[in-house]
C-alpha cells in the first residue's frame, strides 16, 4: 500500500505554465507576509492577540481580512475568464485550454460565494451584532474562533489545489453525473467537497452562535422590537444557516460516499438519482443567497437611516419583511431548474412563489426610499454604495422575476442572461453592501476613518465597471450564448465580450482604489482619527463605545428604553438638566483566549488533504488530533479571565472626549 | 395598455439592435410565444422599476444635506397609508406577473403537444460526449450534430443522455430541456420559416462542451422527404456496436448521417442508463 | 432560592418581560444553543430521510427491505435505546442532586445499552454485507446504510462523549460547566432516541409493507 495514497510529484502541474506562475505568485506573497511578520517580531503579538483571540471584534476583522484576500483570488479568476472569452472567437482557442478554463470558472464561483461573500458578511455580523445588542461577546466565544479557523481551513485547502493537484471542473454546483468518479476521476471534486464540508461545519457553528446570542443575550430593556434592524437581518440570516447548511452537509456527504465508497446516490448506475442532488443542492442553495443578502439589507437600513438623520421608515414592516423572506426562501428552490422537466403545475407553483418573495424585497426598497424622504442626506462613501445598490439591485431583481416565469426561463436558463442576473443581485446587493459596511464600521474597528476621496473613486469604478461588465451579458444571453463556454464560433458575440472585459478592467481599477484607500488611510490615520467613537452621529449602540472598543465593550451594560438606543440616549443627554452618571466600575469576567480554534483547524487541513489524496493513516491522525484538541479544551481549568476595575477605570479616564456613559 | 406599447418598442429596438439569431428572433411558434411572454413581463416590471429608480435618485438628490429648501422631517418614520401602498404595489405587480407565469407554464409546458393539422415528426435525441445524436424512428435513419426538419411541422422530441447531463437548446425555436441518463424528457418544437438555426447544449458537460453545437435545418416538406431518401442511401448503420464507437469521447464532430438504425435503439440506450453498473456501456472521460 | 415572596408585593410593571430582562444565564444560553444545534442535526437527518424516500424502490433488481430486515433484532435495538434514554434520565437526576454514585452507575448502564444497540446494528450490517446486500449494490441500500449508519455514528459519538464525561466528573467533579455539559449530553441522547423512532418507523416498519 502506497504510504502517500494518490499523492506523487505528478500532482504538481509542472507542465502548465499559467498554473505554475500563479502558484509562484501565491507562494511569494505568502512567503513575503510570513517573512515580514517574522522580521518585525510580530509572532507573539499575533498569536496572543489575534490567532488565539475569542473576541468577536477580532474574529470579525479576521473574517473580513480573509474575505478581502479571497476577493483578489476570485477576481483574478474573473479576469482570466473575461480575457479568454474576449479572444477565443471563431477559430481562436484563446490562451486557456478547456481543462484549465473549467477549473477557473468552478473556482471563481466557489471562492466568491463561500470564501468571499460568506466570510465578509459573517465578519461584519460578528463585529457589529454584540455591540449593537449591548453585550460583551457572543454566546459561545471559543466556538466562534473554531468557526473562523475552519473557514480558513477550507480556504487553505482550495488554494492548495492550485499547486498540488487540480480543482473541480464541474462548475461551482458540481452536478452529478459529471461530478461522480466516473466522469471526474481526478482529485478536483474531492478538493471542492472537503474544503466546503470543513468550512461548512464552521458556518453551522456560526449560525448556532448568532441565533443564541440574538435571542438570548441582549442588553436589559432591549426587547425584540427595540433591536436594530441589522440584528433582525442577522437573526434571519443565521436561522437560514441553521436550517439550510445541514442539507448541504448531507448532500456533499452522499456525493463523497458515491466517490469514495462506490455508493449509488447520484450515479445513474445502481438506479441512483442525479436529479435528487440538484433538488437537495438548491434546497440549500436558494436560502444561501438570502443568507448573503439579508445582512446586506440590514447594512443598508443602518447606513441610510444614520446618514439621513432619521429613523428607518417602517421598522415593523422591515422586520416583518425580513422574517417573511426568511421563511419564503425555502419555498422557491425549483426555479433553479425549471428546465429539468417538472410538470407545469410544479413549475408554475415555484414560479409564483419566487415572485411572491419579491414582494417583501420591494417593500424594503420603498421603505429605504421613505427613510431618505424628509432626511438630510450626507453623501458619504457608505451612502454612495447604498444608492448604487438601490438602483442596481432593483434591476437585478427585475431580471430575476423575469426568469421566474417558466417559459421565459426555458430560453434563458444557464445563459449569460442568468449569469448577468445573479451577478447583478450579488454584486449590486451583497458586494455593495459589504463595501458600505466596511467603510461604515471601519472607524469603529480601527479608530480612524477611511479616506473619502479614494473611497468615492473606488465606488464609481465599481459601479461603472459593473454595468460595463454585465449589461453586455444580458444582451449575449438574449443572443443565445450559454455560460461556461471556453470558446465560441459566433463572431457577433465578440464585441459584447470585449466590452465586458473592459468592464472588468474598470472594476479592477475600483479594487486598486480600495487598496490605495486602505494604504492612504493607514498613512494618514492621525488626521482621520475618530476621537469620539461616534464619527457619523450614529443611532445604534456600537457608536456609544470608543473606537476601537475595549475588550469588554461596555463597562456597564446599557439599559435600553427605545429603538435606536444610542440616538435616544444622546437626545436625553442633550436635554438641559440631565448629566451623565459617574460610574462605579466593577471587575469584568471575559472569556479566555484559546488556541483551540487554530489547532483544530490545523488538524482539519491535515485531515482534508489526507482524505483528498487517499492517505488514510494521515487522515486518521488528523481526526485523532482534532479529538485530542477538543479534549484539551474540555479539560482546561480556567475559562475566564478577570479584568480588574482599576484597568477599566484607567481605560475610560484616558478617553474624555467620548460621550460619558 | 402601457406595457403593450413598451413591448412593441422593445421588439422594434431588438430587431434594429442586431439582436438576431437569438431568443429575440423567433422562427417558430414556441419561441414566438416565449418572446411575447418575456416582453409582457418586462413591460409590467419596468412600469414599477423605472419609477422606483427615478424616485430613489430624485429623493437622494433633493434631500441632500446641502439643499436648504428641502424640509427636514426627522419624525417621519411611519405612515399606515404608505405602508399599505408599499405592500400593495409589489403585491399587485407580482399577482399580474404571477398570472403570466402560471398560465405560461401550462401553455408552454414542454410536454404539451403543438396543435396542428400536420402529423408530427418524432425525433429521439441522445446527448453524448460531446455531440448530439438524433434518431428518426419513423424514418429509420439517424444523424449526428444535424437536425433536419420539415417546416410547419411539429417536432416531437424524446431526449436522454448517454452519461452526464446536457440541455438541448435551439434558441430560435423555443425552450430548452435537460437530457439525463436513464430518463426520457419531452419537448415540442416547430420551425415556421426555412433556414439554419444554431443549436447547443446549455448544461456544462465537460471539456468538449463548447463544441457541442448542432444545426437545425428547417426545409420545405418535399425537401425533407428527399433528404430522408438520400440519407438512406449512404452512410453506415447505427447499431449497438457503432453506437458504442460513437459514444467514445470526441469533440467538434462534423455532421454526418446513418442510413439505418436498429429499431428500439433509443429504448436500449435509455435502459442502459437504468441498469446497475455495467462497464461495457459506460466509458471513462479524459 | 426562596419563593416565599408574595406575588402581590411586586408591582406588575416592574417585572420585565423575558425579552427585556438582559442576557440570560449561562445554563440557559448553553442549553438553548445546543437545542439549535440539535435542530440543525435533525435537518441533516431530514435530508437523508428524503433521499431514502426517493431511493427506497431503487433496488435495481436486488433485494428489498422486506427481504433483508430482521424485525426481532430491530425490536431489541429499539428497546435498548429507549431503555438507555431512561437510564440517561436517571443519570441527569443524579447530576442535579450531586449523587456521584448515581451519576456513574447511570452512565455505565446507559453506555452498556447504547453499546448493545450499536453491536446489534453492526451485526445487522455485517449480515447484509455477507450476503451481498452491500451499499455498493444499489441505490436503495446506499440510502439505507447511510441513513441508519449516520444515526449509528451519532450513537457512537455519544458513547465516546459519555466516556469523556465520566472522566470529566472524575477529574473536575460536578462543577457548573460539567453540569451544563451533562445537560447537553442528555439532550443529545434523547434526540437520538427521537430520531431512532422516526427511522424505525420509516425504514423498518413502512419499508416492509408489500
Amino acid at each position: 500500500m502506497n504510504l502517500l495514497g494518490k499523492l506523487s510529484w505528478s500532482a504538481v502541474p509542472f507542465d502548465q505554465p499559467i498554473v505554475m506562475f500563479a502558484t509562484a505568485l501565491m507562494a511569494l506573497a505568502v512567503a513575503f507576509v510570513l517573512g515580514w511578520v517574522t522580521r518585525q517580531g510580530y509572532w507573539p503579538y499575533l498569536w496572543r492577540e489575534w490567532l488565539t483571540s475569542v473576541d468577536h471584534k477580532r474574529i470579525g476583522v479576521m473574517y473580513c481580512v480573509l474575505a478581502l484576500i479571497m476577493l483578489l483570488r476570485g477576481f483574478t479568476d474573473a479576469i482570466m475568464m473575461r480575457a479568454q472569452q474576449a479572444v477565443a472567437a471563431g477559430d481562436a482557442q484563446g490562451y486557456l485550454p478547456p481543462e484549465h478554463f473549467d477549473q477557473v470558472f468552478s473556482a471563481h464561483g466557489t471562492i466568491m460565494i463561500f470564501f468571499m461573500a460568506m466570510p465578509f458578511v459573517i465578519g461584519l455580523m460578528n463585529f457589529v451584532v454584540p455591540l449593537q445588542l449591548g453585550v460583551r461577546d457572543m454566546a459561545f466565544p471559543t466556538l466562534n474562533s473554531v468557526a473562523l479557523w475552519l473557514t480558513a481551513s477550507g480556504i487553505l485547502l482550495t488554494n492548495i489545489s492550485l499547486a498540488v493537484g487540480e480543482f473541480a471542473k464541474t462548475g461551482w454546483v458540481a452536478y452529478p453525473p459529471l461530478s461522480e468518479l466516473q466522469f471526474s476521476p481526478g482529485v478536483g471534486v474531492d478538493y471542492y467537497l472537503w474544503s466546503l464540508q470543513i468550512s461548512g461545519v464552521g458556518t453551522l457553528m456560526t449560525g448556532i452562535n448568532f441565533v443564541t446570542t440574538i435571542l438570548k443575550m441582549r442588553a436589559p430593556g432591549m426587547g425584540y422590537m427595540r433591536m436594530p434592524v441589522f440584528c433582525w437581518t442577522a437573526l434571519a440570516s443565521n436561522l437560514l444557516i441553521v436550517a439550510a447548511f445541514p442539507v448541504l452537509t448531507a448532500t456533499f456527504a452522499m456525493l463523497l460516499l458515491d466517490r469514495y465508497l462506490g455508493f449509488h446516490f447520484f450515479s445513474v448506475a445502481g438506479q441512483g438519482n442525479p436529479m435528487m442532488y440538484i433538488n437537495l443542492f438548491w434546497v440549500w442553495g436558494h436560502p444561501e443567497v438570502y443568507i448573503l443578502i439579508l445582512p446586506a439589507f440590514g447594512i443598508f437600513s443602518e447606513v441610510i437611516a444614520t446618514f439621513s438623520g432619521k429613523p428607518l421608515f417602517g421598522y415593523r414592516s422591515m422586520v416583518a419583511a425580513t422574517m417573511v423572506i426568511c421563511v419564503l426562501s425555502f419555498l422557491v428552490w425549483l426555479h433553479h431548474f425549471f428546465t429539468m422537466g417538472a410538470s407545469a403545475d410544479v413549475n408554475g407553483f415555484f414560479g409564483v412563489m419566487t415572485m411572491i418573495i419579491a414582494v417583501p424585497t420591494g417593500v424594503k426598497v420603498f421603505n429605504w426610499l421613505f427613510t431618505m424622504y424628509g432626511g438630510r442626506i450626507r453623501f458619504t462613501v457608505p451612502v454612495l454604495w447604498s444608492i448604487g445598490f438601490m438602483v442596481t439591485f432593483v434591476i437585478g431583481g427585475m431580471t430575476g422575476v423575469l426568469m421566474a416565469v417558466p417559459p421565459a426561463d426555458f430560453q434563458l436558463h444557464n445563459s449569460l442572461f442568468l449569469v448577468a442576473h445573479f451577478h447583478n443581485v450579488i454584486i449590486g446587493g451583497v458586494v455593495f453592501g459589504v463595501m458600505a459596511g466596511y467603510n461604515y464600521w471601519f472607524p469603529k474597528a480601527f479608530g480612524f476613518r477611511l479616506d473619502e476621496r479614494w473611497g468615492r473613486a473606488s465606488f464609481w469604478c465599481w459601479l461603472v465597471g459593473f454595468y460595463l461588465a454585465f449589461m453586455p451579458l444580458y444582451v449575449l444571453g438574449l443572443m443565445g450564448m450559454t455560460r461556461r463556454m471556453q470558446h465560441y464560433d459566433n463572431l457577433a458575440w465578440q464585441p459584447w465580450l470585449l466590452l465586458a472585459a473592459v468592464g472588468v478592467a474598470v472594476i479592477l481599477a475600483g479594487i486598486v482604489c480600495q487598496v490605495i484607500q486602505l494604504a492612504v488611510s493607514i498613512r494618514d490615520r492621525q488626521q482621520l482619527r475618530d476621537a469620539t467613537g461616534d464619527p457619523w452621529n450614529g443611532r445604534t449602540l456600537e457608536w456609544s463605545t470608543s473606537s476601537p472598543p475595549p475588550a469588554w465593550n461596555f463597562a456597564v451594560l446599557p439599559t435600553v428604553t427605545a429603538i435606536d438606543a444610542f440616538w435616544n440616549s444622546k437626545s436625553a443627554l442633550a436635554k438641559p438638566g440631565t448629566s451623565a452618571q459617574k460610574l462605579e466600575y466593577e471587575p469584568i469576567e471575559m472569556p479566555m483566549n484559546s488556541a483551540t480554534g487554530f489547532v483544530t483547524a490545523f488538524f482539519a487541513v491535515v485531515t482534508g488533504f489526507a482524505l483528498i489524496w487517499h492517505i488514510w493513516w494521515m487522515a486518521g491522525l488528523g481526526v485523532f488530533g482534532a479529538f485530542l484538541t477538543m479534549l484539551a479544551f474540555a479539560f482546561r481549568d480556567r475559562e475566564e479571565v478577570e479584568i480588574p476595575a482599576s484597568r477599566i477605570a484607567q481605560f475610560y479616564r484616558a478617553r474624555p472626549a467620548e460621550i460619558a456613559r | 395598455m402601457r406595457h403593450r406599447a413598451l413591448a412593441v418598442s422593445l421588439i422594434g429596438a431588438a430587431a434594429l439592435g442586431g439582436c438576431s439569431e437569438g431568443v429575440l428572433d423567433p422562427k417558430g411558434p414556441i419561441a414566438a410565444a416565449e418572446r411575447l411572454i418575456l416582453f409582457n413581463s418586462l413591460g409590467i416590471m419596468l412600469a414599477i422599476v423605472i419609477p422606483t429608480i427615478l424616485a430613489t435618485l430624485g429623493a437622494a438628490f433633493w434631500f441632500r444635506s446641502s439643499n436648504w429648501r428641502a424640509r427636514y422631517r426627522p419624525d417621519f418614520a411611519y405612515s399606515g397609508r404608505l405602508e399599505l401602498l408599499v405592500w400593495s404595489i409589489p403585491a399587485m405587480t407580482v399577482l399580474l406577473v404571477g398570472g403570466v407565469a402560471w398560465v405560461g407554464a401550462h401553455d408552454l409546458d414542454p410536454r404539451k403537444l403543438i396543435t396542428s393539422t400536420v402529423k408530427p415528426v418524432t425525433v429521439q435525441v441522445v446527448s453524448l460526449d460531446w455531440k448530439w445524436l438524433f434518431i428518426y424512428p419513423d424514418q429509420g435513419i439517424a444523424t449526428v450534430n444535424q437536425l433536419t426538419v420539415p417546416v410547419g411541422t411539429p417536432i416531437s422530441l424524446e431526449l436522454t443522455s448517454s452519461g452526464v447531463m446536457n440541455s438541448f437548446f435551439v434558441p430560435q425555436l423555443g425552450s430548452q430541456i435537460y437530457a439525463m441518463a436513464g430518463m426520457a424528457t419531452r419537448l415540442q418544437l416547430q420551425a415556421d420559416h426555412t433556414g439554419s438555426y444554431r443549436g447547443l447544449s446549455a448544461q456544462f458537460s465537460g471539456d468538449g462542451f463548447a463544441d457541442m453545437r448542432f444545426t437545425v435545418n428547417a426545409v420545405p416538406t418535399e425537401k425533407f422527404a428527399q433528404w430522408v431518401a438520400e440519407a438512406r442511401g449512404a452512410g453506415s448503420v447505427l447499431d449497438e456496436h457503432t453506437y458504442a464507437d460513437l459514444a467514445k469521447p470526441s469533440e467538434a464532430v462534423s455532421p454526418f448521417a446513418y442510413r439505418a438504425v436498429t429499431p428500439d435503439l433509443f429504448n436500449s440506450i435509455l435502459s442502459a442508463g437504468m441498469r446497475p453498473s455495467d462497464s461495457s456501456s459506460m466509458h471513462h472521460s479524459m | 432560592m426562596s419563593i416565599a415572596v408574595s406575588i402581590d408585593e411586586i408591582h406588575r410593571d416592574a417585572l420585565p418581560g423575558v425579552s427585556e430582562a438582559g442576557p440570560a444565564a449561562k445554563r440557559i444560553v448553553v442549553g438553548y444553543g445546543f437545542w439549535i444545534f440539535l435542530l440543525s442535526d435533525i435537518v441533516m437527518f431530514s435530508a437523508l430521510f428524503a433521499s431514502y424516500a426517493v431511493l427506497v424502490h431503487a433496488t435495481a433488481g436486488g433485494p428489498t427491505g422486506g427481504q433483508l430486515f430482521n424485525q426481532v433484532s430491530v425490536a431489541i435495538e429499539t428497546a435498548c435505546l429507549l431503555a438507555s434514554s431512561y437510564t440517561c434520565g436517571l443519570m441527569s437526576l443524579a447530576v442535579r442532586s450531586r449523587r456521584y454514585v448515581g451519576v456513574y452507575s447511570g452512565a455505565v448502564v446507559t453506555f452498556a445499552l447504547g453499546a448493545a444497540f450499536l453491536a446489534l446494528e453492526l451485526r445487522e450490517f455485517a449480515g447484509m454485507i455477507a450476503i451481498g446486500a452491500t451499499p455498493q449494490r444499489e441505490a436503495f441500500l446506499s440510502a439505507f446504510f447511510t441513513l441508519v449508519g449516520c444515526h449509528g455514528l451519532h450513537v457512537a459519538g455519544g458513547l465516546i462523549w459519555l466516556a469523556v464525561m465520566m472522566a470529566q466528573v472524575a477529574v473536575k467533579g460536578l462543577r457548573a460547566n460539567v453540569e451544563r455539559r451533562f445537560l447537553c449530553f442528555s439532550l443529545f441522547w434523547h434526540a437520538l432516541d427521537i430520531i431512532w423512532v422516526a427511522l424505525f418507523t420509516v425504514v423498518y416498519l413502512m419499508g416492509v409493507r408489500p
